[in-house]
């Protein structure tokens, strides 16, 4: 039975860390960033009272690469970081998609390449979350716009993460991250976590990573349970081990991008709000949904039928419902806190069949409703 | 029986392994086989095999976790430290050993060679030492004495060297040690000692490199490296017997320190307790 909870004053940044303490997270590692330090504070002051480890390790890619290892010891691990913390984690993060162990990365994007602009909004890191890590490999990335969206949203990045086998890009931004709103918390009891498949096949190591004929994730068990077997970042066999055969690396390639790809339709999800009777569509994700939200009320006041389509999942990019909606769009708006990052993504989806126009902000600063209100007057124009 | 240990503690369908003939790397990973076979069968240590894991990272030496029968991972260049971490973190009752090479923990991986040592984090440090960049085909690495030679540097190297178990030894490591591939009983023990000790611990093992460093320094082949392992490394009891003069040029192979500081794992623990018996006191 849930109990009634209160509405309490609560940071994104806070609200992520409940929430995935209530996903199981019990270790993080991780490295002082603005704006993303606040995570690692309220982790040291929390993990220790719920019995989990929290370690702040001597860079960004020791984080990453004790996160890994947490995992492979069978505990929920997490890290969080900001630009240029979040460039120095991708080489372990695509170890993690190779090897295929579960984690979360947090990313509260802050402006701008290089150092930029530390304490201020951006949703830059877009393409790096889908690119950031060399060669072809899987992506699962979560973007919340809210503070209660932030601790739901966590804990459904760690369910895939478990479910998938796979690092999820739980992508913030400065706005959410910072942002202080009223909250009444679900009941941990309520949500539905997910636990780690800890089943294993005969013969330990040599079939470690065996998938049955059209499965895509392979079972895992932690370290010291009794099974010793291979982990390695070099493509592998289904023995964990490497192998230089073509035929077997292929096969890993591609069923690591077909677990996500064939699964689209349990990983997607997507906002669209007032878009049934809408000529125009604003795509946006992220803090950004605020402004365009308030735009989009003040829209609807003065006779314009504007809805919002926010993808939740920005990663793989919720090509198929935004392709569903396109029969009834006479123009589409991109806006995003960058230069035309989701902007591409919709371009390519939309494929010249609606008018795309992009509305975007550089400078540190958010974009108002007024900015995104004359654009559309323009737009319709 | 070496056969024997090969059967029981190294997986035999992904042997041969990938080190060249002569290559010292085969050695040091026997003797951490052997290390951890007779500390399973001392009835006052009980090492578990299933606790075990095996951590390396890239290079020659780290070839060696997939070869070997326990738990092993092979990360990413230069982070096994940082890897082993979080599994001993996570799960302070496994056995921790990284393998791994002069340029694996101590170019790129330096930083968390020295932070895991001031933490005294419980790891077991095994360095397969050849001062040489070998997989990628001898490059200088940090141990590379200066003047010499390698692909890239062919004049000779202005680098000054590292001595990997001093760095370690700076930065807090608890135990330190000096092996060579020569010295095989000496390197075990001291192996031993540094799985036992409690603590973060470092066996900075001498391994040789005939195929790249000594080619490139006219070290001669392995039987002449090996000799000059044997010629110039002393074990402990030997080396300390000697004079000052006689010691000049010469290395010692055994402990370099030991002393004993508060475990990271354990002290966490603590420190989780105290915070919940607070909170349940409130």
């Amino acid at each position: 039975m849930s109990m009634a909870k209160k509405a309490v004053l609560m940071q994104g940044n806070e609200a992520c860390v409940e929430g995935a303490i209530a996903a199981g997270m019990r270790f993080y590692a991780g490295y002082p960033i603005t704006p993303s330090t606040e995570i690692a504070e309220q982790c040291a002051l929390r993990l220790p009272q719920v019995g989990g480890k929290f370690i702040q390790m001597e860079d960004e890619l020791a984080s990453m690469a004790a996160v890994l290892g947490a995992s492979a010891a069978g505990i929920k691990a997490m890290t969080a970081t900001s630009g240029p913390g979040f460039s120095l984690k991708q080489e372990n993060i695509g170890y993690g998609c190779m090897a295929e162990i579960p984690c979360v990365i947090v990313d509260v994007q802050r402006s701008g390449p290089s150092t930029g602009l530390p304490t201020s909004p951006s949703q830059g890191d877009y393409m790096q979350a889908r690119w950031g890590t060399h060669g072809d490999h899987p992506v699962i990335a979560l973007s919340p716009s809210s503070v209660l969206e932030t601790y739901t949203l966590v804990i459904r990045a760690f369910n895939l993460s478990e479910k998938y086998r796979t690092p999820v890009i739980f992508l913030m931004d400065e706005i959410v991250g910072h942002m202080r709103e009223g909250v009444t918390l679900p009941d941990p009891s309520d949500l539905i976590v997910n636990k780690r498949k800890a089943s294993f096949h005969d013969g330990a190591y040599k079939r470690c990573y065996y998938v049955p004929e059209g499965q895509y994730v392979p079972a895992m068990k932690p370290f010291g349970a009794g099974e010793r077997y291979n982990i390695t970042g070099l493509a592998h066999d289904i023995s964990g081990f490497p192998t230089n055969n073509n035929d077997q690396a292929g096969a890993l390639y591609t069923r690591l991008m077909e677990k996500i790809d064939r699964n689209v339709d349990d990983i997607v999800r997507v906002q669209e709000t007032m878009l049934d009777d809408a000529d125009t569509a604003i795509v946006c994700f992220g803090g950004t949904a605020r402004a365009v939200m308030s735009a989009v009320e003040e829209a609807r006041a003065q006779g314009m039928k504007v809805g919002m389509f926010r993808p939740i999942t920005v990663w793989p990019f919720p090509e198929g419902h935004l392709r569903a909606r396109l029969p009834g769009l006479k123009r589409i708006l991109v806006v995003e806190h960058n230069y035309g990052q989701m902007f591409l993504e919709v371009q390519r989806v939309v494929a010249g069949q609606t008018p795309v126009e992009f509305l975007g902000r550089l400078d540190g600063t958010v974009i108002p409703p007024a900015d995104i209100l004359e654009k559309l007057r323009r737009m319709e124009g | 029986m070496p056969s024997e240990l090969i059967h029981e503690f190294m997986r035999i369908d992904h042997l041969p392994h990938i080190w060249c003939p002569g290559c010292g790397n085969g050695v040091i990973m026997r003797d951490v086989a052997v290390a951890i076979q007779e500390l399973m069968d001392d009835p006052e240590v009980k090492l578990n095999r299933e606790k075990v894991v095996i951590v390396s990272g890239i290079g020659c030496s780290s070839r060696a976790a997939g070869y070997m029968d326990f738990n092993s991972i092979h990360t990413t260049h230069g982070r096994a430290i940082a890897f082993a971490t979080g599994i001993k973190f996570a799960k302070p009752e496994l056995e921790v050993i990284v393998l791994t090479g002069d340029g694996d923990c101590s170019a790129i991986g330096g930083n968390h060679l020295i932070h895991a040592a001031r933490r005294n984090m419980g790891l077991t440090v095994v360095t397969f030492n050849n001062d040489i960049y070998g997989m990628t085909g001898g490059q200088y690495s940090p141990t590379t004495p200066a003047g010499d030679k390698a692909t890239t540097a062919p004049y000779g190297s202005l680098d000054r060297p590292f001595d990997i178990a001093q760095l370690a030894a700076g930065a807090g490591a608890t135990f330190t040690a000096r092996g060579s591939v020569y010295h095989v009983r000496e390197t075990i023990d001291l192996i031993k000692q540094g799985i036992r000790h409690k603590g973060f611990s470092l066996i900075d093992v001498y391994s040789v490199c005939p195929t790249y460093y000594g080619r490139k320094n006219h070290k001669g082949g392995p039987v002449e490296m090996l000799r000059w392992q044997k010629e110039n490394m002393v074990p402990t009891a030997r080396y300390y017997a000697m004079s000052e003069e006689q010691k000049a040029g010469k290395l010692l192979v055994g402990t370099l320190t030991h002393s004993e500081y508060p475990e990271y794992t354990d002290e966490y623990d603590k420190l989780v307790k105290r915070v919940q018996a607070e909170m349940a006191g409130r």
